[in-house]
């Protein structure tokens, strides 16, 4: 009884902090509230005697949100939200593809026939996992973690400002549109020739400008 | 709370990161709706495991597979945002016209 009422509480919590998320001006309160939303799965997850696996998802979830909310300082114009802030596109054809996502799964999972066969209670699911994990399914661990090692090396190189052939952006760089505008700048001998010069200069300029 | 409730609620998460992931112009907010899908699937596949499977270990299993999925979609999403903001200053999807650089 106080199971049930505890894992519809969590459930409408869980719905509400991620309508919340795409709602709230304050970058880092929606960060935060993605994290409520995660927890309030990670407790249903307990309750539905999967301890395991509810108490590793709150746990990843509090170390990447407080990573998020540093990344919104960082990057957002607004963090705290101290201004009104509506930063949508396409904001209809989102609402309706939410919906029909909505719909189509809910009514898989009201009118699917799933045959009822509930854990058993004396089932202590952690060993359990603990021997499939070291078992069986060790492959299947095993590349988890080695697609975890690649990942760090991948955002490893991806974020590295220098690399053997230079600084990480070089091929991103736009080119310069006159050969000689690459050119060391010689004295210029007529007027003409300079302001064509100048003007090299200056396009040459802006694109770094806008590039680096 | 039974299976269907537990699917709903799922359905229900995914259909708010759908939402999210198509509305929202930053990169670290789509990633946000695209976490939220994740979390979807993650509650949605416990629910079946505990009401529908017995209690299979497999099915935690691969409950761990999309966690594993989660965590590499958000460091290279990290990775990726550091990376386009170092050279295009860009930190929405408005402000990305064009693939090349």
């Amino acid at each position: 009884m106080i199971t049930d009422v505890l894992s519809w509480g969590l459930a409408a919590l869980s719905l509400w902090s991620a309508w919340r998320v795409f709602r709230t001006d304050s970058m880092m309160r929606a960060a935060y509230l993605l994290l409520a939303s995660f927890a309030a799965v990670g407790a249903l997850l307990v309750l539905l005697s999967a301890e395991f696996l509810g108490l590793v998802l709150v746990l990843m979830m509090a170390g990447e949100m407080t990573i998020m909310v540093v990344f919104m300082v960082m990057f957002m114009m607004n963090p705290a939200g101290l201004n009104p802030m509506t930063m949508v596109h396409q904001h209809r054809a989102a609402v309706a593809a939410g919906i029909v996502s909505f719909a189509g799964l809910a009514l898989v999972g009201v009118a699917g026939d799933f045959p009822d066969r509930p854990a058993a209670d004396e089932v202590t699911t952690t060993s359990a996992l603990g021997f499939e994990l070291l078992g069986d399914s060790m492959l299947i661990f095993q590349s988890a973690g080695v697609t975890l090692l690649a990942t760090m090396i991948g955002a490893v190189a991806l974020t590295s400002r220098g690399g053997r052939f230079g600084d990480a952006h070089a091929g991103s760089d736009a080119p310069a549109l006159a050969p000689e505008a690459t050119a060391s700048p010689a004295p210029a001998t007529d007027a003409v020739e300079e302001g064509a010069h100048a003007a090299h200069e200056h396009d040459r300029h802006g694109a770094e400008g806008e590039a680096g | 709370m039974n299976l269907e409730a537990l699917l709903v609620t799922a359905a229900g998460l995914f259909g708010i990161g759908v939402y999210g992931a198509l509305s929202q112009q930053s990169f670290v907010m789509i990633m946000m709706g695209v976490e939220l899908m994740i979390n979807a699937a993650i509650l949605a596949g416990v629910a079946l495991w505990a009401e529908s499977a017995a209690g299979a270990p497999e099915g935690q299993m691969l409950v761990i597979v999309a966690m594993t999925v989660m965590a590499v979609e958000m460091a290279v999403g990290f990775a990726l945002v550091v990376a386009v903001f170092r050279v295009r200053k860009a930190d929405i999807t408005e402000k990305l016209r064009r693939l090349r650089g």
